[in-house]
């Protein structure tokens, strides 16, 4: 397997001090400041590996994988692929670029284009990326059925999506996405919108699409219980930042960030004694990412802030164990 | 109907039900026939009791927190059973009466996404004091006192009630929707999904807000719910339905340890567990239409204990201990 960065040929995706800003303007034209969605994010992700990124809304997860799609210019920072500078990509480029990475979507339905049916859903990346005969469409088409196993092919391919199953139409978002054969699969919370018994099914799908063509995925999410199943390597982001990293079981078993330890002391195991147990919850919400706090931006709800360091100084990245990295002082 | 016109109904003793529903049946109609929504859905609430009604999509459990309060939309094509509240029965009442003493006055219903239907441009302090004015005749001053005891209660400050909906975030606005229906003190409040859309952290926080009212008031809640784990977050009991249907009613420790349905079992094995080495397994296939809905146990398709005998529809058996199931396995001698 692949989790270790340094053994393979050197990393699919290199991200460098990443910032992703959007301006904010008053009366369409007064700069009035930006909102830092994505403030200063490194992290490297080996070919085959699969990544989850945990955090809450408004964290700046789903900004995150827009810029890493190509739909969001970067505002500072270095996301190299491949050896390419996504930054530096022309237009053509950049198509090219989209080619290598699939997306999967959150909402399957509003994904999908309602007055197309699956065929067409289907053939459209094709086209747009040049394969113009028919019968070599057709095949790839069938052939990307199988492997999300919608079969039989002749009785899909007709569908429209409301025809579909959630379940059904997340594996068409997810054929669409596998279709132009990328490196990389950014799933956005792929399963948030189905049910329990759903769920399982498609992720495990993609995990077993993600290992058999040796594909490197991020796998957004909010949902810590799900992930030490279907991911090998877990990041946390706040307020734009990463605050820890590490393996998935580290990560769950080990948590060094406070405000990690917090998101897994807020999840409940189904079990009937939670009914009558209050849980410890930092006050307050996350900050504006228009006015960060200054120091730590988790400072002001950490239980274990240090005053006269955590609201002054900006943690770094501190690796306290190989492998194993959080951005707080108190692992300085 | 017995008591005076204008008196409120008499409350119910502490021993007896709050709230029995009795063969509760709601269809639609569609352009594909009659879609029986809810199918003779069978429960009953004690007093200061939280019941979680649990299940996924498209299996009538929001419907049956509108046919609970009679808040049904136009296509609705028949109701029947009995819905009582403290010995009214709330299907045969006048919608006036209905209005006027039993919705927001002893039930109130925070809808699912109501935290968006919030108005944009009334102070949320206002909104929450409207129901005391409308319903109890209250002053405004007083109606506002009310209000902002019910923030600190929900755990909004207090100095948030002269904001309005967009200066809130998402969680503070469930809190404030809450705050609406709990301002009148009811006896009884239906929650559809109240923190479905919101942060892990938000959502731990206000269902332990959620406790602490129900120790505190002594309130009891219907929590409708497709979440596993939010739901034993409160619940004292566990209703779970398929297909239009419950399939098991059990008390929430009996639930969480050992359901008995076989659909109850396999929703278990397929929820994700924070500190469990193995992977959760899905159930396949999906559930049947409700426009046709097989003759048989509407699990059955899909059920890996399914016999001979599921072509037939189980009843509802009654175990020990307030515990029913819809499963052939769980009748007398059977092997559950």
């Amino acid at each position: 397997m692949a989790s270790h960065p340094e053994q393979t040929t050197g990393p699919l995706l290199a991200v460098r001090d990443l910032r992703t800003w959007f301006e904010l303007r008053q009366w369409g034209f007064m700069r009035v400041g930006s909102v830092r969605a994505v403030d200063g994010v490194s992290f490297e992700l080996a070919r085959g590996e699969a990544v989850a990124i945990v955090g809450e809304s408004g964290c700046g997860k789903s900004s995150l994988a827009r810029t890493l799609l190509g739909l969001h210019r970067p505002s500072g920072g270095v996301v190299d692929f491949e050896g390419q500078d996504l930054g530096r990509l022309d237009a053509r480029a950049l198509k090219d670029y989209r080619a290598r990475v699939g997306y999967v979507q959150q909402d399957p339905y509003g994904a999908l284009p309602p007055f197309l049916d699956v065929r067409r859903i289907l053939a459209e990346p094709l086209i747009v990326h040049g394969v113009s005969d028919r019968h070599e469409r057709e095949r790839r088409i069938r052939a990307v059925l199988e492997e999300v196993r919608l079969t039989p092919p002749d009785e899909v391919l007709p569908k429209f999506p409301h025809m579909l199953s959630g379940g059904q139409q997340q594996r068409v978002v997810i054929a669409r996405a596998l279709i132009l054969a990328p490196h990389l699969i950014i799933a956005d919370e792929p399963v948030s919108m189905l049910d329990a018994s759903v769920r399982v099914e498609i992720l495990t799908l993609l995990r077993e699409i993600q290992r058999e063509r040796r594909l490197t995925l991020v796998f957004i999410t909010h949902d810590l219980a799900t992930v030490r199943h279907f991911t090998e390597r877990l990041f946390v982001m706040y307020a734009g930042r990463i605050v820890e990293q590490a393996q998935v079981d580290a990560l769950l078993d080990r948590p060094l960030h406070p405000y990690t330890q917090a998101l897994l002391a807020a999840i409940a195991d189904p079990d009937a004694a939670n009914a009558t147990r209050v849980r410890s919850i930092p006050a307050g919400e996350p900050p504006s990412l228009v006015n960060p706090p200054p120091g730590c931006r988790f400072h002001p709800r950490c239980p274990q802030a240090i005053a006269g360091r955590c609201e002054v100084m900006d943690p770094p990245l501190f690796e306290p164990q190989a492998g194993h990295l959080t951005a707080c002082w108190l692992h300085a | 109907m017995t008591e005076p016109r204008d008196a409120m109904p008499p409350r119910a003793d502490a021993e007896r039900s709050l709230l029995v529903v009795e063969d509760l049946c709601l269809s639609y109609r569609t352009s594909r026939g009659p879609v029986r929504a809810v199918d003779r859905v069978s429960f009953d609430l004690r007093r200061r009791e939280a019941l979680v009604v649990l299940g996924e999509s498209g299996c009538g459990k929001s419907s049956l927190a509108k046919a609970l309060l009679r808040l049904l939309p136009r296509n609705v094509d028949q109701v029947s059973g009995q819905v009582r509240l403290a010995g009214l029965d709330l299907l045969a009442l006048s919608e006036e009466r209905l209005r006027v003493d039993v919705r927001w006055v002893r039930i109130a219903l925070v809808m699912q996404a109501s935290m968006n239907a919030l108005n944009p441009v009334v102070r949320v302090g206002e909104q929450v004091a409207e129901p005391l004015r409308v319903h109890r005749g209250w002053s405004r001053a007083r109606a506002l006192e009310r209000a902002a005891e019910t923030f600190a209660l929900v755990g909004v400050a207090t100095d948030f009630l002269q904001r309005y909906p967009f200066e809130l975030s998402g969680g503070m606005r469930q809190r404030v929707v809450l705050a609406m229906a709990l301002v009148t003190e009811p006896d009884l409040v239906i929650l559809d999904e109240p923190t479905s859309a919101l942060d892990v952290l938000t959502q731990a926080s206000i269902m332990n807000r959620l406790k602490q009212i129900k120790a505190e008031l002594g309130t009891s809640f219907i929590l409708i719910t497709h979440d596993v784990a939010t739901s034993s977050e409160l619940a004292d009991r566990v209703a779970l339905m398929y297909a239009g249907q419950i399939v098991e009613v059990s008390d929430a420790a009996g639930f969480f340890r050992e359901p008995l349905h076989p659909y109850a079992q396999r929703l278990m094995a397929s929820v994700p567990r924070l500190h469990q080495a193995e992977r959760p397994s899905h159930i396949p296939g999906q559930p049947p239409s409700l426009l046709s809905p097989p003759a048989g146990c509407r699990f059955a398709e899909r059920c890996p204990r399914r016999h001979g005998r599921c072509v037939e529809e189980p009843p509802i058996f009654q175990r020990p201990g307030r515990h029913a199931v819809r499963c052939w396995l769980a009748a007398p001698g059977g092997s559950t």
